[in-house]
């Protein structure tokens, strides 16, 4: 059977409001596709493994951050290159963030990032919160939940990943979520994003496959229970 | 003067609330409205003073046992019973309690309140005695982050003035607890034997992590084991073993809580009756409750965040039971759905869920898909999915998982077919 190798980053101080979720969904729906599937759980000091096919991250507390800033740092060459070859990835809320060129704290603290996106996030006054509905040329509309205080912005050549049609987005003013660049997502949705949003973790694995085995063989998977989720979603209250 | 007044004119209020079968609130507003030293002037009459329980999970069948054990030991106890859990609900379960000049007959008051609620209310009466349970995540839509809901609960902890009675195998709070002055701190804590059923926030996803042993501090309560009935503590030193009413493991471990505030308060206690007492607790409403309809049980259990729930299902066997899931996404109940992705729902997979319901149902059901548990049937209505679980299979006994505001619903269905107490 064909073998995808789907690797979480940091899972014990990057995974908070069901990160989880997004990895499930890729590795669940890789499956029902036809593949098998070896999940790597990539801890801060562990061995980058050689050859990865996936790779998803998210979002942590402040003490999380700061737990694995070195760690991601000493990756960076290792990523940048894998995001350059085209491997897909999904990085949510504070990874997305780590994954700009930096981090400016309210405090005026600079934390670096590792500049796969040409992309900055300020610290903000104030929380942004609620169901958020943005809409992408390819993937139509996207449901989740956002729940950040950074505020960030795109650099010139980066494209959105979404255009927010209810919620705040990357910093409540441009009308923006998240980034694109490769085949690399960043983006604050929650919700998890991935299982209300199947077109979206269709196209992580269609990546996959395509680089790894030259084709990407689909089954269909029903997907009614995520349809109804998501026509609720729409209607639901910020 | 003025409490007098405020006192004669909030019962009023109350009364034509209950009347008009209305909100606990309002009356508590005007009170404060007219005296805002109204609860603070009552409560700093009570010989024993104050006791705050907060924390994310627990606080109300916590609260309901303290009060029950106390009580047990000849106190008379003042507390805010409806689940009010904030200052305004305070000062109207006051209003229920005092005569009309403004006293309140009761020796201590053991309060219930939500960690945010818990600092303004600190800031107007500092507790004698508090009681801090756990930091989970819970609707951070609404607190932020979890490391601010501990500072939250420090500020608490700083403002007490005779014990801080704090959960060992919590870090967060064992940080509070070390950072504190000029305040004694009193530990509850579970056997190693126990250590692995309980999963902290922390290691929510960490199967790598091998599981750690008791931290080595002096504690004054900690629940050495629970077979299903018969729970056995060591409290102040000395073995404690009963049969409960409760169930649930973290009910049970909430009782270690509950002892350890307990002997903080008496140390003298009498422990003949307080066993008795114990054995005697019944759950909380909505909190493992049990409700029998058309001659067969139904549990409500209560979930409100991923820990509270993953413990829910470790602590109540699936084999001959039919199980529903009713999920809202109300304020109260948190709007974000990513909490139900922190959940393992592998323990349901051998049974399946016969009935998900509520605004968020499908939300459920895309969860449970992906967990490979089975669906039979997904009703949004709460009232048509309730009778819908209740008719399908009429001899078996049922569980309903809910949240906050769909309990309320579900209590409220269950109330035409049965008689469930009413809170008000």
């Amino acid at each position: 059977m064909k073998k995808l190798t789907i690797l979480q980053l940091y899972p014990n101080d990057m995974n908070i409001y069901g990160d989880w979720g997004n990895v499930l969904a890729v590795k669940r729906r890789a499956e029902w596709h036809g593949y098998s599937v070896r999940l790597i759980e990539y801890n801060p000091g562990d061995t980058f493994p050689e050859s990865v096919d996936v790779i998803i991250g998210g979002g942590g507390q402040d003490s999380g951050q700061s737990v694995i800033q070195a760690d991601l740092q000493s990756i960076a060459p290792r990523l940048t290159k894998l995001a350059k070859d085209g491997t897909p990835m999904l990085v949510i809320c504070g990874l997305y963030q780590l994954f700009g060129n930096f981090f400016k704290t309210r405090d005026g603290i600079t934390i670096p990032g590792i500049g796969i996106f040409n992309i900055e996030t300020h610290g903000g006054p104030e929380r942004l919160i609620g169901n958020i509905v943005t809409e992408s040329e390819q993937f139509g509309q996207i449901v989740g939940y956002e729940n950040h205080s950074g505020l960030t912005y795109l650099g010139k050549d980066v494209q959105p990943f979404g255009v927010v049609r209810k919620g705040a987005g990357n910093n409540g003013q441009d009308n923006y979520e998240g980034a694109r660049v490769h085949n690399v997502i960043g983006s604050y949705l929650h919700g998890s994003l991935l299982p209300k949003n199947p077109a979206i973790a269709d196209w992580l694995i269609e990546q996959a496959c395509t680089r790894k085995f030259g084709a990407f063989e689909p089954s269909v998977i029903n997907d009614t229970f995520a349809d109804q989720a998501r026509k609720i979603a729409l209607e639901r209250p910020r | 003067m003025s409490m007098h007044r405020a006192t004669i004119l909030g019962k009023a209020i109350k009364s034509v609330m209950k009347l008009r079968g209305g909100g606990s609130a309002l009356p508590g507003l005007v009170v404060e409205k007219i005296d805002p030293d109204y609860i603070k002037n009552i409560l700093s009459t009570l010989p024993k003073g104050v006791v705050v329980v907060s924390g994310t999970n627990g606080k109300t069948t916590t609260t309901k046992m303290v009060v029950e054990l106390l009580e047990g030991q000849g106190l008379k106890v003042f507390t805010n019973r409806t689940g009010s859990n904030f200052t305004r609900g305070v000062a109207a379960a006051l209003l229920g309690e005092v005569d009309l000049r403004g006293r309140l007959a009761a020796d201590i008051a053991v309060l219930e309140l939500d960690e945010a609620h818990a600092v303004h209310f600190v800031k107007a009466v500092q507790p004698s005695y508090s009681l801090l349970l756990n930091v989970m995540r819970d609707q951070l839509d609404r607190f932020g982050e979890i490391d601010a809901t501990a500072q939250l609960l420090k500020t608490v902890a700083s403002a007490t003035t005779k014990t801080v009675v704090v959960n060992r195998e919590d870090p967060r709070l064992r940080n509070v607890a070390s950072s504190l002055k000029d305040v004694d701190v009193a530990y509850f804590g579970l056997s190693d034997s126990l250590q692995s059923t309980f999963p902290t926030d922390d290691d929510m996803r960490t199967t790598a992590k091998s599981k750690i042993k008791s931290p080595n501090l002096p504690t004054l309560s900690v629940l050495e084991s629970f077979d299903g009935k018969q729970a056995v503590f060591t409290l102040a030193g000395k073995k404690l073993q009963t049969p409960l009413k409760l169930e649930g493991i973290y009910n049970i471990y909430n009782a270690a809580a509950a002892l350890g505030l307990v002997a903080s308060i008496l140390p003298q206690y009498n422990p003949v009756k307080l066993t008795e007492s114990l054995a005697n607790v019944t759950p909380a409403f909505g909190r493992g409750e049990k409700i029998i309809v058309r001659g067969q049980p139904v549990d409500l259990v209560l979930v409100k965040n991923p820990a509270g729930f993953r413990l829910s299902l470790k602590s109540f066997p699936v084999s001959g039971v039919s199980t529903m899931i009713a999920i809202n996404d109300n304020y109260a109940d948190g709007r974000d759905m990513s909490w139900l992705w922190d959940v393992d729902f592998d323990s349901l997979r051998s049974t399946g869920v016969a009935m998900l319901s509520g605004v968020r149902a499908y939300d459920m059901a895309v969860r449970l898909q992906y967990e490979e548990v089975e669906v039979s049937h997904v009703v949004p209505n709460l009232g048509q999915g309730l009778r819908q679980f209740l008719t399908q299979q009429p001899s078996v006994p049922k569980r309903i998982y809910c949240t906050y505001t769909a309990m309320l619903a579900i209590r409220r269905e269950l109330g035409k077919m049965t008689n469930v107490e009413v809170i008000s």
